[in-house]
């Protein structure tokens, strides 16, 4: 009964966390605003069992997301413009969408039943051969590092993937307008290490 | 009818969440506030498989000998890789946000259209 309650008071404040990251137009406070909740979600994730997705998405919800936006906010300003077109058609298209969704809900099974198709298909296997094959209590990891090793091999690669993508995009951009004056700067730490070293 | 709205209550703050997120991105016209829009879109996501692993009276899948119910390991193996990929994702469009504020001098999505030429 109690982890039902803490459930639904989350959930309500997500709900609206997001409202007020929806209405707001002080970029800052959107920023701060995501980052709570995420922390949120994170503290959600915990009621439902999933410890290791709550300190991924404390980590790197709350704290790198966080942190590249504020870098972000820092280059672009902090002012959203109030829209001048209206916004009619998007409402029109979100309310269409949510009622299909939630037309959909009402054939899912209901929430924490044990006998859903979801926890009857390959989660007994692991939940009960794992320990014997893998040797590590932690199912989750097993089957991230062993089982779905592919996957994880995956996700490295798209992971390196955006990082190039992020280097060209903005290393570019420095070797454009610094590629001369980079130089400058060298000699001098060289200078101040050889001074450093003397003195 | 109390027991109809405790079943699906996660699922529809799900979609809630996901709808607001939705808006967000098509509605509102700053470049960052839609990319914050995508994280809670994406995180709507997260919340609806990873209540559907949820076992009623479960623990975390982590085996010990006390426990014989374990909430189901498989959402959360995948929610684990979209959580990083998603932050890979998040970190190229700040990225794009960032070159376009310095071709064009605005994130503003109407701004944008207007140099572009289009209406």
């Amino acid at each position: 009964m109690i982890i039902t309650l803490i459930d639904i008071i989350l959930l309500t404040f997500m709900g609206a966390t997001a409202i007020a990251i929806l209405r707001l137009r002080s970029l800052f406070a959107v920023v701060m605003l995501s980052g709570i909740y995420s922390l949120l979600a994170a503290s959600m994730f915990v009621a439902l069992d999933a410890v290791d997705v709550a300190f991924t998405e404390a980590a790197v919800g709350a704290g790198i997301s966080t942190v590249l936006m504020m870098a972000t906010l820092a280059l672009t300003g902090e002012r959203e413009r109030p829209a001048a077109h209206t916004t009619w058609l998007p409402l029109a298209v979100v309310t269409v969408t949510g009622a299909a969704l939630l037309y959909a809900t009402f054939d899912m099974p209901p929430f924490g039943a044990a006998d859903a198709p979801v926890n009857l298909h390959v989660a007994p296997r692991y939940l009960n051969d794992s320990f014997g094959e893998v040797g590590l209590p932690n199912v989750v990891t097993s089957v991230l590092a062993s089982y779905r090793g592919y996957d994880t091999l995956g996700e490295v690669t798209v992971i390196f993937t955006a990082a190039v993508a992020v280097m060209i995009l903005l290393g570019g951009r420095k070797g454009d307008d610094a590629g001369i004056k980079n130089e400058p700067p060298k000699e001098k730490l060289a200078d101040n290490d050889g001074d450093g070293d003397t003195a | 009818m109390l027991q109809e709205i405790l079943d699906h209550y996660n699922y529809w703050i799900a979609i809630m969440l996901m709808m607001v997120g939705f808006y967000t991105v098509v509605a509102r016209g700053n470049l960052v506030k839609k990319i914050v829009g995508l994280n809670i879109f994406q995180t709507s996501v997260f919340l609806l498989y990873i209540s559907m692993g949820k076992v009623t009276g479960g623990t975390a899948p982590i085996l010990d000998e006390r426990f014989t119910v374990y909430s189901n390991p498989i959402p959360h193996v995948l929610i684990l890789t979209a959580i990083v990929v998603g932050v890979a994702t998040t970190a190229l469009g700040l990225a794009l946000v960032v070159r376009i504020k310095e071709s064009y001098g605005t994130i503003e999505e109407d701004e944008l259209d207007l140099m572009d030429g289009e209406t």
